[in-house]
């Protein structure tokens, strides 16, 4: 598992990532009300704000991580937008990404970065 | 959202910070923003049981007046404000504003009739210039002074009558906009029945030395949970009630603002003391014709949240902004988003249609009626 600084998670599934936010970013957003997800299909750059979520206190953006393709997207998020609060790193992920060519996960942090950031 | 130092910390900010409050700075002072519970839980908790708010950074300011008389400073307060004071009892409460000369609005806030002098309330990040305006204003004739050695706390929810009784038996017989003196814990207390959530409750205005004090006999009840700032925004929004700088402001009316309830007939034309409050003029023409804008309450129809600030359309596409989002969220209690705003007149009616330009897209809101959630104020 991999780690941005926007808070998000990355897990390589087969030849796609699944990314989700981690629970640190949970309990600064607070209660989630909303999710908006990107279309199925869509091709994204790297920085693109491609999820939006809204709590009970403000919106905030979801960036893509990579440069790819969507291949799936959470649609039980978007119907309960709460499973993000109650399980960010299982049931409350938010979509798949296939990697375009040349597109690394290589220079994103691992846990111990992370947690050495958000401490 | 980081814990912050930032602003004057209130006599409770010890015990919000004991309760893993995530603490904000607001209007100069240190506020808990929610507690670990989270703004939805704690929104819930309040209308099911009761919460606690510190509303401390309110500024509580009397009024008395120099004959002795407290009829005197009831007549001179209504100089500031198109309300009916000399009318209102001993022991009674009532809301009211200061409007400027062009009719906007300078603050909201709650005036209390003690017998032997006035007391309001009025909004943290307002309370300096009222202080001066009210001094300017009444100096002549008043005695002006703010209350810097109290705290001021809400109880509300539908237990808050039996918790509050529990310490304070004389406050059973309270209904909504009583205000008693009333000794808690051996504490001398200004004690109204009313608050900002749409539940029944208290507003208790307590020196500071005995806050923490009265805080945690409050907290030892079971029913009574801690409520931060972020579920007291949409408990309000829920109610209906207006917050000032969001809702209304020096560019808003008390009618456009639907605050003409708060206008009593003493005031208005033909009343025994018709007028006579800065901007008189445009407010007794909108009140005796119609405004050009109304505050509506208003519905979006999907379940993305439009906040404050967000354009408002007649049509789903093209034209001018009509009007103007004012606040905006979720309501927890309604499982759903809610919003109230500014729209013509002509398109105050509910069920009218509206569109919101949020992030580049128009959502369909519908004019609904306010409060969101039925008030559950003691009135009998």
């Amino acid at each position: 598992m991999k780690y941005t600084e926007e808070h998000e998670w990355l897990r390589p599934e087969g030849d796609a990532l699944t990314v989700g936010i981690t629970d640190y970013a949970t309990e600064q957003l607070g209660d989630i009300v909303f999710v908006e997800l990107p279309e199925t299909g869509r091709e994204v750059k790297k920085g693109d704000e491609i999820v939006v979520l809204e709590s009970v206190k403000a919106a905030s953006d979801i960036l893509a991580p990579i440069d790819g393709t969507i291949t799936e997207v959470n649609q039980a998020i978007a119907d309960d937008p709460s499973l993000v609060n109650s399980d960010p790193l299982g049931k409350g992920w938010f979509f798949r990404i296939k990697p375009a060519e040349g597109a690394s996960i290589d220079g994103f942090m691992d846990e111990a970065a992370y947690k050495a950031m958000i401490a | 959202m980081t814990d912050t130092d930032e602003g004057l910390p209130t006599p409770l900010t010890e015990l919000h910070r004991r309760l893993g409050a995530k603490l904000v700075p607001f209007a100069g002072y240190q506020m808990p923003l929610n507690y670990p519970a989270g703004i939805m839980a704690e929104h819930q908790h309040c209308r099911a049981k009761a919460g606690l708010f510190d509303v401390s950074h309110m500024g509580q300011i009397v009024v008395t007046a120099r004959s002795g008389d407290t009829s005197d400073a009831a007549r001179a307060l209504e100089r500031l404000v198109p309300v009916d004071i000399l009318g209102l009892g001993v022991g009674r409460q009532r809301y009211a504003l200061f409007t400027d000369d062009n009719g906007g609005i300078l603050d909201d806030l709650m005036v209390a009739n003690l017998g032997d002098r006035l007391v309001l309330v009025v909004n943290a990040a307002c309370k300096a210039a009222d202080f001066a305006h009210l001094q300017q204003g009444l100096g002549a004739d008043c005695q002006v002074s703010m209350l810097t050695d109290r705290a001021l706390v809400a109880l509300q929810g539908p237990e808050a009558g039996n918790v509050l009784a529990g310490l304070a038996p004389d406050t059973a017989q309270m209904r909504f906009m009583d205000v008693r003196e009333v000794e808690i814990l051996g504490l001398p207390c200004l004690v109204s029945r009313s608050g900002y959530t749409g539940e029944d409750g208290f507003e208790i205005s307590v020196p500071d030395h005995g806050a923490m004090r009265l805080a945690e006999a409050l907290l030892a009840d079971p029913a009574v949970e801690p409520i931060g700032l972020g579920a007291r925004d949409s408990l309000r929004l829920e109610a209906g009630l207006c917050l000032y700088g969001n809702d209304i402001d020096r560019g808003t009316t008390p009618v456009e603002a639907g605050l003409t309830w708060a206008i009593q007939k003493a005031r208005r034309t033909g009343g025994a003391r018709e007028g006579g409050f800065p901007g008189a003029a445009r407010i007794l023409a909108e009140l005796d014709a119609e405004p050009a804008r109304l505050r509506v309450g208003l519905l979006p129809e999907g379940r993305a949240p439009v906040r404050g600030g967000a354009p408002l359309f007649a049509a789903e596409e093209g034209g001018d902004s009509i009007g103007i989002v004012t606040s905006g969220g979720f309501g927890p209690s309604l499982g759903a988003p809610v919003a109230m705003g500014y729209v013509p007149a002509g398109l105050a009616a509910e069920g009218t249609r509206v569109f919101a330009e949020v992030r580049g897209r128009r959502l369909a809101l519908s004019v609904a009626p306010m409060p969101f959630v039925p008030n559950g104020y003691k009135k009998s």
